[in-house]
């Protein structure tokens, strides 16, 4: 029997989960390899777990969601979380360094009738996680390549090196060094390709902190490509602030520890 | 052999007929040409591509185009490329197999693309970085087949330098601004009242071949000093050096410095240094298969010491700080390249100064690297 394959959504767009639509290409030889038991965006027919392979977007940000999320670990032989939100908490995990009452009365006319938590985290941060795939959104070519790999039960060929060894490998001229353009590639995991410097633009950094990141490096750099602090700080408070901060506060935390 | 054949003098047209007559052979003719801001590397379809009249800025971190009165094709240093991108790019397939029943797979060696290049305009330090890569992936036992290929047929013609770069010290490293024997023809290149003119030497058959398709002059007493007072002038005008000391010596007494400290601090562990230098030649191999998995191909691609995954052993990577990955880098290049193939690993081409996002200069760190083992010889002393 093929090994079945399931799509969850938690609090997200539903970006990650159309690139997999998206595969357009593969879709076909997908589906011959699996069966798509439950994938409420592409059909509304469900098949009961367990499930070989999850897939999981979004963040945690509802008590509910909490319970929902294992529920959902306990249905899958493997689950993997795609893009920034499962991975990071992405964007809405802004409110972690604010007030969430605040927010809600800014932004719902009626913020009674609105339950959420004060925090938006990671599926890693409720339940273990097999493989996390980054990006907002994700790769398309990545979402394939992880799928294949579980399905010969192989480690993915996802690099957890910086943006720059994309935009080094694809013959890009780095927009940081040929204009001042700040760039957040040199800490940012690989995996778009270095799609932004191809057009002339500093990566933002949507796929999240490398394997190898050093922040207080970086941060004058930005600094010296003419950012103010306030600029600096929106930079790395985007989809994946909330993975930025923690690598910050490791990196701080390593430091005191030298010294 | 007809390569000890009288140097010559080309003009701007002379160069044209000289591409064209390349392009008209069949081989796809390299050179530099302004894209995205730099003179970068790229497929030319005639010598009007060059970048002429166009300088470059350099600076730790920092590189900038500038437009050039004279209109010279080749006073530009080296640029974000090097020519390892051609002859040893950054992504390959080795070979495929497919699963043609249950009990047989079938195996494809992929026969390496190798176009029959020629190179327009690579600098000194570039040709012996080419010497360089040569005695890495075509020596030993595990010659790198691809490389071998490309590298046989690609003819070389170099541009000596008259405008070093500020951050270049090849002559720091055991080189200078002059070709050393490799190229099929060396170009100078001149600028002044007399005209805009190039001097042809001829370093092979194959180069003096290719002049004699090619409409010139024999080169005149005065053109040829003219020449060679330009490249010696350049000599002396290195934007940076390393310091005169034994750098082995050096970096193996280094291995404990404090400055790794420093430095790693400095590093953002991005791996562009390796990237973009010319000698770096580490590659890894990936296995992927299709959806299916009747299908596997084994792809090599570019790979730097700076990347966790290059020293990952069993349970983790075996340099996992900045300053283990860094050390890595500057002790191969300048000490441990010797033990392996017999010269330094550094051309002095500048580009990892260059182009490292955090300007972090290896002459600099020679130098404050040489500076506290003093500082410690003095102490014990
Ligand atoms: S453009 Fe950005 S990602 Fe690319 S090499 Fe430069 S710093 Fe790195
Ligand atoms: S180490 Fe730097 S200067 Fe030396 S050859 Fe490599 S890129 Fe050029
Ligand atoms: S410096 Fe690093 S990337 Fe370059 S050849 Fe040596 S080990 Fe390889
Ligand atoms: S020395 Fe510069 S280019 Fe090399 S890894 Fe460090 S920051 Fe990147």
């Amino acid at each position: 029997m093929a090994p079945t394959l399931a799509v969850f959504k938690l609090a997200s767009c539903d970006g990650c989960q159309l690139t997999l639509l998206d595969c357009e290409d593969e879709l076909l030889a997908l589906a011959g390899e699996v069966e798509i038991a439950h994938f409420l965006e592409a059909s509304s027919a469900v098949a009961p777990g367990p499930y070989d392979l999850s897939l999981v977007e979004g963040s945690v940000t509802t008590a509910a969601d909490a319970e929902r999320v294992r529920a959902i670990r306990a249905a899958s032989r493997h689950l993997v979380t795609i893009g920034a939100c499962a991975t990071a908490g992405g964007i809405q995990a802004l409110r972690n360094f604010a007030d969430v009452d605040e927010y809600r009365r800014v932004v719902y006319a009626h913020p009674e009738y609105v339950e959420t938590l004060a925090t938006s985290t990671p599926v890693s941060a409720h339940v273990d996680v097999d493989f996390e795939l980054r990006g907002c959104p994700i790769d398309k070519r990545q979402l394939i390549e992880v799928i294949t790999a579980f399905l010969v039960g192989r480690k993915p060929d996802i690099p957890d090196h910086s943006v720059c060894f994309e935009c080094k490998r694809r013959g890009t001229v780095c927009v940081t060094v040929a204009h001042g353009t700040p760039c957040l590639g040199p800490v940012t995991h690989a995996g778009c390709g270095a799609l932004c410097p191809a057009y002339h633009r500093g990566c933002f950094g949507c796929f999240g902190p490398s394997g190898s990141v050093n922040l207080p490096a970086l941060i004058p750099l930005l600094r010296r490509d003419s950012l103010d602090e306030d600029d600096v700080e929106r930079f790395l408070h985007t989809f994946n602030a909330a993975a930025f901060e923690k690598v910050e506060k490791v990196e701080k935390v390593e430091k005191e520890l030298a010294t | 052999m007809t390569a000890t054949a009288a140097p010559a003098v080309l003009d701007r047209d002379g160069l044209n007929a000289l591409v064209a007559a390349l392009v008209a052979q069949g081989r796809t003719v390299i050179g530099p040409t302004v894209r995205d801001g730099a003179v970068g590397l790229a497929e030319l379809a005639s010598a009007d591509e060059l970048p002429y009249g166009w300088g470059v800025e350099l600076d730790a971190g920092r590189y900038r185009l500038v437009r050039r009165e004279d209109g010279a094709a080749f006073a530009h240093s080296a640029g974000p490329q090097s020519w390892k991108s051609y002859l040893h790019p950054s992504r390959e397939r080795l070979w495929s197999a497919d699963r043609t029943s249950e009990a047989e797979i079938a195996y494809t060696a992929h026969e390496p693309e190798a176009p029959s290049y020629a190179f327009l305009g690579v600098r000194p330090c570039d040709l012996r970085a080419i010497a360089i890569q040569d005695r890495v992936l075509t020596g030993g036992r595990y010659a790198d087949d691809g490389y071998g290929k490309r590298r046989r047929t690609a003819l070389l013609i170099a541009a000596e330098c008259t405008e070093p770069g500020a951050t270049c010290f090849c002559v720091s490293t055991g080189g200078g601004p002059s070709a050393d024997p490799g190229y099929d023809l060396a170009l100078t290149e001149i600028v002044d009242e007399e005209g805009h003119r190039f001097l042809v030497r001829v370093g092979s058959d194959e180069g003096a071949e290719l002049l004699e398709r090619t409409p010139h002059r024999t080169a005149d007493p005065v053109t040829q000093q003219t020449a060679r007072a330009a490249v010696d002038a350049a000599r002396d005008r290195m934007g940076r050096a390393l310091p005169p000391v034994d750098l082995r010596s050096l970096m193996g007494a280094s291995l404990d410095a404090e400055r790794w400290d420093d430095v790693a601090a400095r590093c953002l562990t991005c791996g562009n240094c390796t990237m973009v230098c010319p000698t770096c030649f580490c590659t890894t191999t990936e296995e992927i298969t299709d959806l299916t998995g009747d299908h596997t191909e084994r792809w090599q691609r570019w790979d730097s010491c700076f990347d966790l995954d290059f020293s990952y052993l069993h349970g983790g990577p075996v340099r996992s700080s900045a300053r283990s990955r860094y050390r890595q880098w500057l002790t191969h290049k300048l000490s441990t390249w010797h033990d392996q193939f017999g010269t330094t690993g550094c051309v002095g081409c500048g580009r990892c100064v260059t182009w490292c996002p955090a300007g972090i200069d290896i002459t600099e760190e020679v130098a404050a690297l040489d500076a506290e083992r003093a500082a410690l010889g003095t102490e014990t002393d």
